[in-house]
């Protein structure tokens, strides 16, 4: 019998066992979350027996390690596994922002991602980036100190950004002989405060990342603890809350795929629900119905698809939908809106401009964004409001947002995917801000026949000869003024006493320019439009619009002022 | 093909994630930027990133070309792979050599440093200033090392392409920020949250196309300063003494070949190479390994107890 047998049977089944092995471990889940609290909470050591434990170090990660514990590490001969972490020290010299870091474990069963946010500097503007992303927070308590400002500012943070799954890890435990009435005190003093902050459920797990306690395996030092270690947690915690799983079917058209004349899909990720080929679906904001006619993937056709997913549908009738679009199921078709109330997360140095306008994208959808001052702005330790007449970096506050076309209205509760925003500098393009939608306050449907937004626009009148330019601008200005708008109308004869110091040639010139966009800039924050007969560069002419000759003829004038 | 039955599960697995992330990446920039490129290295990474293309854009092929900054020293098998997948692929394929790297014949056995900064510094400088691409697509994984870890997926370089490493945007939600100034251009890495096995596990499961250096095979080698090379072609200058030496090696990385040191292995299979990464990574560990679904530490425990 065994001489029919070309490869032994032992080789075989290492093979098949190698094999099955990589098809088990192909099916993990993710779950990604974000760590709260400061080098002083134990967080690098306990981030790093993390990475330890669960064997995810390469051979040279662990030479360097050793070396560097001997070198610089606090815990003697023992491996100082905070250092795993810990760049901080060669990042300062390189002069890179330490702001947030991501760090990758794995076990059998799910992969992690960690946000990690070092450092006490612009810690809100970190974590509020750390969280935007994750399912979990886990929110480090030093069981000397027992619950802070800082435990209740993180707590905040992660509960505004809508992580409802929420981890306590009292942390030090070795530290205070392992005593079950101090770790039940500071659960305790935290049920308190979480009630008021509206926190509706958390798990504590007392841990010591140092000795490695309840970290991987519960710990024979704690027997009075009978719930599961943080890992164990992690690992077979819920990833998607129930109501993301439920919500209706939602995805923003990324890109229209049309490679032929036949074939026309519409490109995106399911932010939420499921669909299925022959569902109604609607077309927002415009509120169009089609049915799905295929899911189409690479790997072939689905049947269905649900969120998470990238895929291309496409839809049997031929109805108009782009970019920036939303294809939702009929029942969670949003109302179109162009105004906003939104908490805003204040993210540069620079403080927010009421009544500047910004780019806001949302979705897929990039609108211009005119911000009113703020209502309130938030204490980050309380959640506490109260007035402010701007937001400065790391600053949060409920304001009200004028958009130049309608977005869907889905608010940040409902859809952490369609309901955040990020807000952008229109001349340094920096993102200044994230945002996430409160709410859509009544009256903010469209608003026919009125100014739209509460900040001007700048229209820059370019190209072709100075007499041309000035014709034009006035044509352009009188249409506006017929549409009901505040315009003024600034060209080079208005200009003149402006600019009469100035000489001829380049320097010149780009002074002429640039007295000319503060000028307007300063009437468009009283709400105006101005319209410049004036020739400039594309770059000179932000935040402003450059129009060419020809794109401001006929019907073509309603799209510079929106 | 039709709704397999790893969809019928409400539940999407890390592959998959990772997966409809980087295709929401890729999908991101070629509806915001102006000319996008692929740097396509022909390495593990480049092969997975040429992969998830294919998948984002489907039915078409990606709008975009791909670009290699050849430095005329990689190894034999990437030029045969890198010419046979661009055109399986439908996608254009560049291929950019600094001409003065070339007129002066820089080499990596003479020139050192200056043989990587003048082919593949440089020359992807040029390469994205002649065709005046807008957004380039890179491999890089945020696992690699440390200092990786906080990088961006979108890396704005200046006109002159340089990094501000203290101007970052944050990146918040998937709502990536793209807007950028006339001559700026934007390094996007939709690998980001890759980890290397993920890499190896995503090549297994969509049997992607990797060229052969990466499995073990008989190959003419050299030992020199502690690295194991390759001699590839008969470019390789021998040191008085030095015999080729044929040895069972595979190469974890792959670059210009007389500087890219290959380890002995015995791992002539794909399912081979994750099962020595894993042990690997697991061989100099002590400590409490738990071992609970047979993941890597059982694995170990069986090696140990002679089972392979």
């Amino acid at each position: 019998m065994a001489t029919v047998l070309k490869t032994p049977p032992a080789a075989d089944a290492a093979r098949a066992e190698i094999e099955h092995y990589i098809e088990a471990s192909q099916n993990k889940s993710l779950l990604r979350f974000i760590t709260c609290g400061s080098v002083d909470d134990g967080k690098s050591t306990l981030i790093g027996r993390l990475l330890y434990d669960s064997k995810m170090l390469f051979d040279d990660q662990l030479a360097t390690l050793r070396s560097d514990s001997r070198k610089a590490g606090a815990a003697g001969e023992t491996l100082d596994l905070a250092l795993l972490v810990d760049g901080l020290a060669a990042e300062r010299e390189q002069g890179i922002t330490i702001d947030v870091a991501y760090r990758f474990f794995a076990t059998a069963r799910r992969k992690f991602i960690v946000a990690d946010t070092p450092g006490h500097e612009q810690y809100t503007r970190n974590m509020v980036t750390g969280a935007s992303t994750a399912d979990l927070a886990v929110i480090l308590i030093d069981a000397r100190k027992g619950v802070l400002t800082q435990t209740r500012r993180h707590s905040c943070l992660v509960h505004l950004l809508g992580i409802h799954s929420l981890v306590l890890a009292v942390n030090k435990m070795d530290l205070v002989g392992y005593d079950q009435a101090r770790f039940d005190e500071i659960v305790a003093d935290y049920r308190a405060f979480a009630r008021d902050a509206g926190i509706e459920a958390f798990t504590a797990i007392p841990v010591s990342g140092r000795e490695g306690a309840n970290v991987m395996t519960r710990s024979a030092a704690m027997p009075w603890y009978r719930g599961p270690a943080l890992l164990e947690h992690l690992e077979t915690v819920a990833v998607e809350p129930r109501t993301a799983a439920e919500a209706p079917f939602r995805m923003a058209v990324q890109w229209v795929n049309r490679p032929d004349q036949n074939f026309r899909g519409y490109a995106g990720r399911i932010a939420s629900g499921r669909v299925r080929v022959g569902d109604e679906v609607a077309v927002l904001p415009a509120g169009t119905r089609s049915t799905v006619k295929r899911i189409v993937t690479f790997d072939g056709d689905l049947a269905e698809a649900g969120s998470g997913q990238s895929v291309t549908l496409t839809l049997a009738d031929h109805i108009d939908c782009s970019r920036g679009d939303l294809i939702a199921a009929p029942d969670a078709a949003a109302e179109p809106a162009v105004r906003i109330e939104a908490n805003l997360v204040w993210m540069a140095e620079e403080a927010m401009v009421p009544h500047r306008s910004y780019w806001l994208k949302i979705g897929t959808r990039t609108v211009s964004a005119s911000l009113g001052a703020p209502d309130a702005v938030l204490d980050v330790d309380t959640m506490a409001e109260r007035p402010a007449a701007s937001l400065g970096l790391n600053q949060i506050g409920r304001v009200g947002i004028d958009l130049d076309r309608p977005v869907p209205a889905i608010r940040y509760a409902d859809d952490r995917r369609l309901g955040g925003f990020i807000l952008i500098d229109k001349l340094t393009h920096k993102t200044v801000a994230a945002g996430l939608v409160r709410d859509f306050p009544a009256g903010g449907g469209r608003r026919v026949g009125a100014p739209r937004s509460e900040a001007g626009e700048i229209l820059w009148i370019g190209g072709g000869e100075t007499t041309d330019r000035a014709a034009r601008a006035a044509r352009l200005a009188e249409r506006l003024k017929a549409q009901g708008r505040h315009v003024f109308l600034l060209d080079e004869a208005a200009l003149n006493g402006l600019v009469h110091d100035l000489g001829e040639g380049e320097p010149a010139r780009a002074e002429i320019v640039r007295r000319a966009r503060e000028v307007a800039l300063l009437m468009t924050r009283a709400g105006v439009h101005v319209v410049l007969a004036l020739d400039a560069r594309e770059d000179e002419a932000r935040p402003g619009r450059l129009i060419a000759p020809g794109e401001d003829d006929g019907e073509g004038a309603d799209q510079w002022v929106i | 093909m039709n709704a397999p039955a790893s969809f019928a599960r409400h539940r999407i697995t890390h592959l998959e994630q990772l997966e409809a992330e980087s295709i929401e990446i890729m999908r991101e920039v070629v509806a915001e930027t102006d000319r996008p490129v692929m740097l396509y290295s022909v390495g593990k990474d480049s092969a997975v990133m040429l992969h998830l293309a294919r998948k984002a854009f489907f039915p078409a092929p990606p709008p975009f070309p791909l670009l290699h900054v050849d430095t005329t020293w990689k190894f034999r098998d990437m030029y045969a792979l890198r010419d046979r997948v661009a055109a399986e692929s439908g996608m254009e394929l560049i291929v950019y050599r600094n001409p003065e790297a070339e007129r002066l014949g820089i080499n990596p056995f003479d020139h050192g440093g200056l043989h990587t900064d003048l082919w593949k510094t440089e020359g992807l400088k040029q390469a994205l200033d002649l065709y005046g691409f807008d957004a380039a697509f890179g491999g890089a994984r945020r696992d690699e090392e440390k200092s990786r870890a906080k990088e961006r997926i979108f890396s704005f370089r200046s006109a002159s392409h340089r990094w501000d490493p203290k101007n970052q945007r944050p990146e918040l939600w998937s709502l990536y920020n793209t807007k950028k100034g006339p001559k700026e251009t934007i390094r996007v890495f939709p690998l980001s949250n890759w980890t290397e096995l993920d890499i190896w596990q995503y090549i297994y499961a969509e049997s992607i196309p990797i060229v052969p250096l990466y499995l073990a095979a008989p190959r003419p080698t050299v030992e020199r300063d502690g690295l194991l090379l390759m001699v590839d072609d008969d470019r390789f200058p021998l040191r008085e003494g030095e015999v080729p030496v044929e040895r069972s090696v595979r190469f974890r990385t792959l670059g210009c070949y007389p500087l890219t040191g290959a380890v002995e292995s015995e791992a002539e299979t794909l399912a081979e190479v994750i099962q020595e990464m894993l042990v690997a990574t697991t061989s100099e560990r002590q400590g409490r390994a738990i071992d609970r679904d047979g993941g890597g530490a059982s694995m170990e425990r069986k090696k140990r107890e002679g089972y392979f």
